[in-house]
């Protein structure tokens, strides 16, 4: 992740603006280069492609994965939803949320860990699921989580 | 009087020719082709339920109560997305539909407060109707859960709040904005239960790309978007149709009354100069009416320093009879005079000519349009034969390439621009030529294909460029010229415009656009289809605006792009009636109806009706009035709602002219500039307060009502009349009616004209007569009106007013959305908000060489005069340009303008200054001065002073 740069943001919109529907792949490419999409990029964006703040600012906030904040060294996604939640995901999502202190789409204070949760994986069959800073991780439970933690925050 | 309540069918109405018919809870309907279900429901008189669905936007779906059952298909589609065939049979109502519709209904009041009681819609809220209309009976949900309850309230616009705990999020604002204004500055932050409306990137109104139109307050279903006057006044209880005294748009709007209270302006559906649509000036700038600053007492006093002392009607009226004919027995009949007004009605401009011409006995009658639209009426009767724009507004749903020349409709005609908008986000191109880049340059959705950015002064030059490349690229249409088009003026012409001095690649040398750019233009108006030109200010108010004028009907008769919908030459006007009061026989050389006071059967006409014998010379314009009064020869002057002290070039010298006269009589509603120098003032009123007509742009005669009493005791055409008797010569008219039918009497293109006409058929376009009893959306329509279209060699000649090293810069003028004109009523509401102050645009390249900041004072300085005013660094102005608007009086743009005018029409050359600016400390020494003079010359003596 490098720091939020414009001219560097002006060429990665500029590389995708005569897309059609321009605006998923620059912000899939703002994302991927600074892991946000700050609030000028916003702007450069509708101005790029002639649309409106307000209607730049609508396609951001549709998507939760674009983040509007940088996040921190690594990202913990944590699957919240149906068939993760009966495979015991709450007590996870317990147990992450207060070893970190963090509430969901936070980032700890040291700014290593951002947590985020997420609906759906797509690994059911191995739940509860979670991806660490890309990377799925499955059969999760109170001990894996624990090490993957220790991992990123020692 | 009763409140009204318009039709909602829900989903646009479709333009198909062929009909579908199908069967709705057992009636036959037959509506077009493409209609939705919810919409042919309701033309059979059938209301189903809705909510997210509103005939200004197309249909969303989004809200799942117009559901409907179809017979032979599965599920219950949502009515408002579903398309009308042919033998369908729809049930609207059944135990299922009933179902669904109050789980429906159940959920949304689940997340909205039970405050109805109090609530400031109570009474005029969907929600609340829906509930009622699906029996909604119990709330199993309750509040416990989350909810939006606490969701905080956005007061930041002067107009409206937004009341996100209210939201139901049915989008309709949203798409309002985007559908119907296209100024997409809403929209719908996050998803799910967490979806609420947003202006701008979640920012508070006022501060997003908001621009205030009230679309959205207009479609919310709820009181989530809400006028403030409905909050603090409360519902409406009657509602009356009339006019918007702004632009030359001619919105129609229900003035929605609760006594004689005005609660809200709502632009009327049926309008079909607006459709529905509405800007921030008519649908909430209408404060000004009863703004403290109102004067509605008639004042007198002998000079004007003298503070002014309030009079009854008879002591101010007899005063004016008095000095008018003491004026003339000493000057002789030539020394007084009077100026009608473009924001007035026809019946009271008709009756200010009256009054000069068979009142005081000679033509010295003139109007603002002087400095404005002059020369469109004579650069467009001279090659088409009338003094008009050729379409309607409706036309530029049919037009595939328009050319906006000298014109920022965004800004001066907003609702024309967002139907304008609409069609080019449709596909039709844009060609924008004017010096500044205007918002239609490029705007969210919009980007025109060509914008020739001219130096300000070469119109013609480019105008006939573009000629050049229509004829020498064989881009005529010659079949429509052969047939329609004198031909030896068209010869002529050809060969004038071929030459190579109108060449793209020598205009490119005078006017800084590229040849390339010009071909491209051209090219593009000639072959692109139906093409439409709209024009303003920018192409008439040039020393060279008739020139102009013409030029434009030349491009439009080359290439066939009159008499039929989807093209034309439409000059877009400035003020509410000064297509009216161009009509109703303003100018000095022309009775109504444009016909020259030489012609002596016109004379005849009017001289037998009003019994006096009409002078058969035309009289002073307003810049001779002005030098007249400065020779001693020009004494009096009647002013009907205008403030040349403001609106005229050269204030030094409108100033002058003004103080040499001995009886200046102002009619208005506020102690106007032009006050400053009048010796008596009779309070006017507004729009709200008398009967009568404007006619708009499209030449659309539309009725204007009374919704309340005159402030001041008499409507404008009233106190005329008063005049008139103390003048020896009475007229007696009982309503503005007796008015208009003596103009349709005497007026062969208002023949057809009458109230009950107008009120029948909502509005009528000039010519009305037995040829055209319906009246005439498109003119010249088969053939020209004066016969065959005559084309006339525009040669272009610079200006006088050149740059060079005392001025080396061009100031060119302008306006913007929030302020109108001279601001005597926008600077009196809440549009202040917008815009306090003029500024001055200059490029940043110009900035720096001065040394000058954003924001900075500066002085702007001709060789007319000086003033200061603050500046604004943008590159929306070219290198050498500088920009301001006129609408704050101490601003006094025009002490800087000159005097040179149109060769044709005296018509100021507002467009074109050549000016220096430099860095300044604040106000200009002429500001001082005239603040001062201002401050003297306004006050009112207190009655206890008077009593003593």
């Amino acid at each position: 992740m490098k720091p939020w740069n414009k001219e560097r943001a002006e060429e990665i919109i500029q590389a995708h603006r005569n897309a059609e529907g321009a605006a998923l792949p620059i912000l899939h490419g703002l994302q991927a280069e600074f892991g946000f999409i700050s609030e000028e990029a916003v702007v450069m964006i509708a101005d790029a492609l002639n649309l409106t703040r307000a209607e730049m600012h609508g396609i951001v906030t549709f998507y939760h994965d674009f983040r509007r904040a940088p996040p921190g060294r690594h990202v913990l996604k944590l699957c919240r939803a149906e068939a993760c939640q009966a495979m015991g995901g709450d007590a996870l999502a317990a147990r992450v949320r207060e070893r970190l202190r963090l509430g969901w789409s936070e980032t700890t204070d040291d700014r290593s860990v951002t947590l985020e949760p997420v609906y759906c994986l797509g690994l059911c069959a191995c739940a509860p699921a979670a991806m660490l800073d890309g990377r799925p991780v499955g059969r999760l439970d109170r001990e894996r989580l624990d090490a993957l933690l220790d991992g990123v925050q020692p | 009087m009763s409140l009204i309540k318009e039709i909602d069918f829900g989903t646009p109405r479709q333009k198909a020719e062929k009909t579908v018919s199908l069967t709705i809870d057992g009636f036959s309907v037959a509506v077009p082709e493409g209609t939705s279900i919810l919409r042919a429901a309701m033309h059979a008189g059938i209301k189903v339920p809705k909510l997210c669905a509103t005939d200004c936007v197309e249909a969303f779906g989004s809200c799942r109560l117009c559901l409907v059952e179809i017979q032979g298909r599965p599920g219950t589609p949502a009515s408002c997305s579903t398309p009308v065939a042919d033998g369908l049979v729809v049930s609207t109502q059944s135990e299922r539909l009933k179902k669904l519709r109050r789980g429906v209904m159940e959920l949304y009041i689940s997340d909205h407060p039970l405050d109805c009681l109090t609530c400031a819609a109570n009474g005029d809220c969907e929600l609340q109707d829906m509930a009622g209309a699906v029996g909604l009976r119990e709330v199993r949900y309750g509040f416990e859960g989350e909810n939006h309850l606490e969701a905080e309230k956005d007061q930041s616009n002067p107009y409206f709040t937004f009341d996100p705990s209210k939201c139901i999020v049915c989008s309709r604002c949203v798409r309002a904005c985007e559908e119907v204004q296209g100024t997409f500055a809403l929209t719908i932050d996050g998803r799910g239960f967490a979806s609420k409306v947003s202006a701008g990137v979640d920012e508070p109104f006022l501060q997003s790309e908001c621009v205030s139109c009230g679309a959205c307050v207009q479609a919310c279903p709820t009181a989530t978007l809400m006028e403030k006057s409905v909050i603090e006044i409360g519902q409406p209880e009657h509602s009356v149709v009339t006019t918007c005294a702004y632009c030359g748009v001619g919105c129609s709007f229900k003035a929605e009354m609760r006594g004689d209270e005005l609660v809200r302006m709502v632009p009327y559906k049926d309008g079909k100069a607006n459709r529905g649509h509405s800007c921030v000036k008519g649908r909430f700038a209408w404060g000004y009416a009863s703004h403290r600053d109102r004067i509605v007492k008639p004042m007198i006093r002998e000079k004007i320093a003298d503070p002014w002392r309030e009079v009854s009607w008879d002591e101010a009226i007899a005063r004016v009879g008095s000095e008018f004919r003491r004026i003339q027995q000493i000057y002789g009949r030539g020394a007084v005079g009077g100026i009608t007004s473009s924001r007035c009605t026809n019946e009271e401009t008709f009756l200010v000519q009256k009054l000069v011409r068979a009142g005081f006995h000679n033509n010295n009658v003139d109007t603002c349009a002087r400095v404005c639209h002059s020369p469109t009426g004579y650069g467009l009767s001279t090659t088409f034969g009338t003094s008009a724009g050729t379409q309607d507004f409706d036309s530029v749903e049919q037009a595939a390439v328009v050319m906006v020349v000298g014109a920022n409709p965004t800004d001066g005609h907003p609702v024309f621009a967002s139907r304008l908008k609409k069609r080019l986000r449709q596909g039709a191109k844009l060609i924008v030529i004017d010096p500044r880049r205007i918002d239609l340059v490029r705007t969210p959705h919009v980007e025109a294909a060509h914008h020739l950015a001219l130096k300000p002064g070469t119109n013609v030059a480019v105008l006939t460029a573009l000629a050049h490349v229509v004829v020498t690229e064989g881009l005529v249409n010659e079949v429509f010229v052969r047939e329609r088009c004198e031909l030896d003026a068209f010869a002529d012409w050809a060969a004038f415009v071929a030459g190579e001095r109108n060449s793209p690649a020598a205009v490119e040398k005078i006017s800084g656009v590229p040849a390339a750019d010009i071909r491209a233009a051209a090219r593009l108006y000639a072959t692109g289809g139906n093409a439409a030109i709209y024009y303003g200010l920018g192409v008439t108010e040039h020393s060279q605006g008739t020139t102009a004028v013409m030029a434009i009907a030349n491009l439009a008769m080359a290439t066939g792009n009159i008499g039929r919908p989807g093209v034309g030459v439409n000059p877009l006007r400035g003020q509410n009636n000064v297509q009216g009061s161009c009509d109703m026989g303003s100018f000095p050389h022309e009775l109504p109806g444009y016909r020259h006071v030489s012609n002596a059967a016109t004379r005849a006409t009017f001289e037998s009706l009003w019994g006096v014998s009409l002078d058969a010379e035309p009289g002073l314009r307003i810049p001779n009035m002005l030098d007249a009064a400065i020779d001693g020869s020009f004494k009096g002057l009647y002013i009907q709602g205008e403030d040349i002290a403001q609106s005229d070039p050269d204030t030094s010298h409108v100033t002058a002219g003004l103080s040499a006269m001995e009886c200046v009589v102002v009619q208005d509603l506020f102690l106007n500039e032009t006050a400053n120098f009048a010796h008596v003032f009779l309070p006017g009123s507004t729009f709200l307060e008398k009967d009568g007509t404007f006619t708009n742009a499209e030449r659309r005669i539309n009725r204007v009502r009374k919704v309340m009493a005159p402030r001041s005791g008499y409507a404008d055409w009233e106190i005329t009349l008063r005049i008139a008797e103390a003048m020896g010569y009475p007229m007696h008219y009982a309503h503005p009616c007796e008015i208009m039918d003596e103009i349709a009497r005497t007026t062969p293109t208002f023949a057809g004209v009458s109230y009950e006409k107008l009120d029948a058929q909502g509005s009528v376009q000039w010519p009305c007569n037995e040829k055209a009893p319906l009246g005439s959306p498109v003119m010249h329509v088969g053939g020209f009106v004066r016969g065959k279209g005559n084309f006339v060699i525009t040669e272009y000649v610079p200006t006088d007013e050149r740059t060079g090293p005392r001025f080396p810069l061009l100031l060119t003028t302008g306006r913007i959305l929030s302020q109108y004109n001279v601001g005597a009523q926008t600077r009196r509401t809440e549009n202040v908000v917008w815009h306090e102050e003029d500024r001055l645009e200059i490029h940043p390249h110009d900035a720096e060489q001065r040394g000058i900041r954003d924001g900075d004072w500066v002085g702007l300085a001709s060789r007319s005069g000086g003033t200061s005013l603050r500046a604004r660094i943008t590159d929306r102005v070219a290198p050498g340009v500088v920009y301001t608007t006129f609408h704050h009086p101490m601003t006094q743009a025009n002490v800087v303008t000159t005097d040179y005018s149109d060769w044709a029409t005296n018509c100021p050359e507002y467009k074109v200054t050549a000016v220096q600016v430099m860095p300044s400390n604040g106000p200009s020494e002429w500001q001082r001065r005239y603040r001062e003079l201002a401050e003297k010359n306004s006050r009112i003596r207190l009655p206890v002073e008077t009593a003593g």
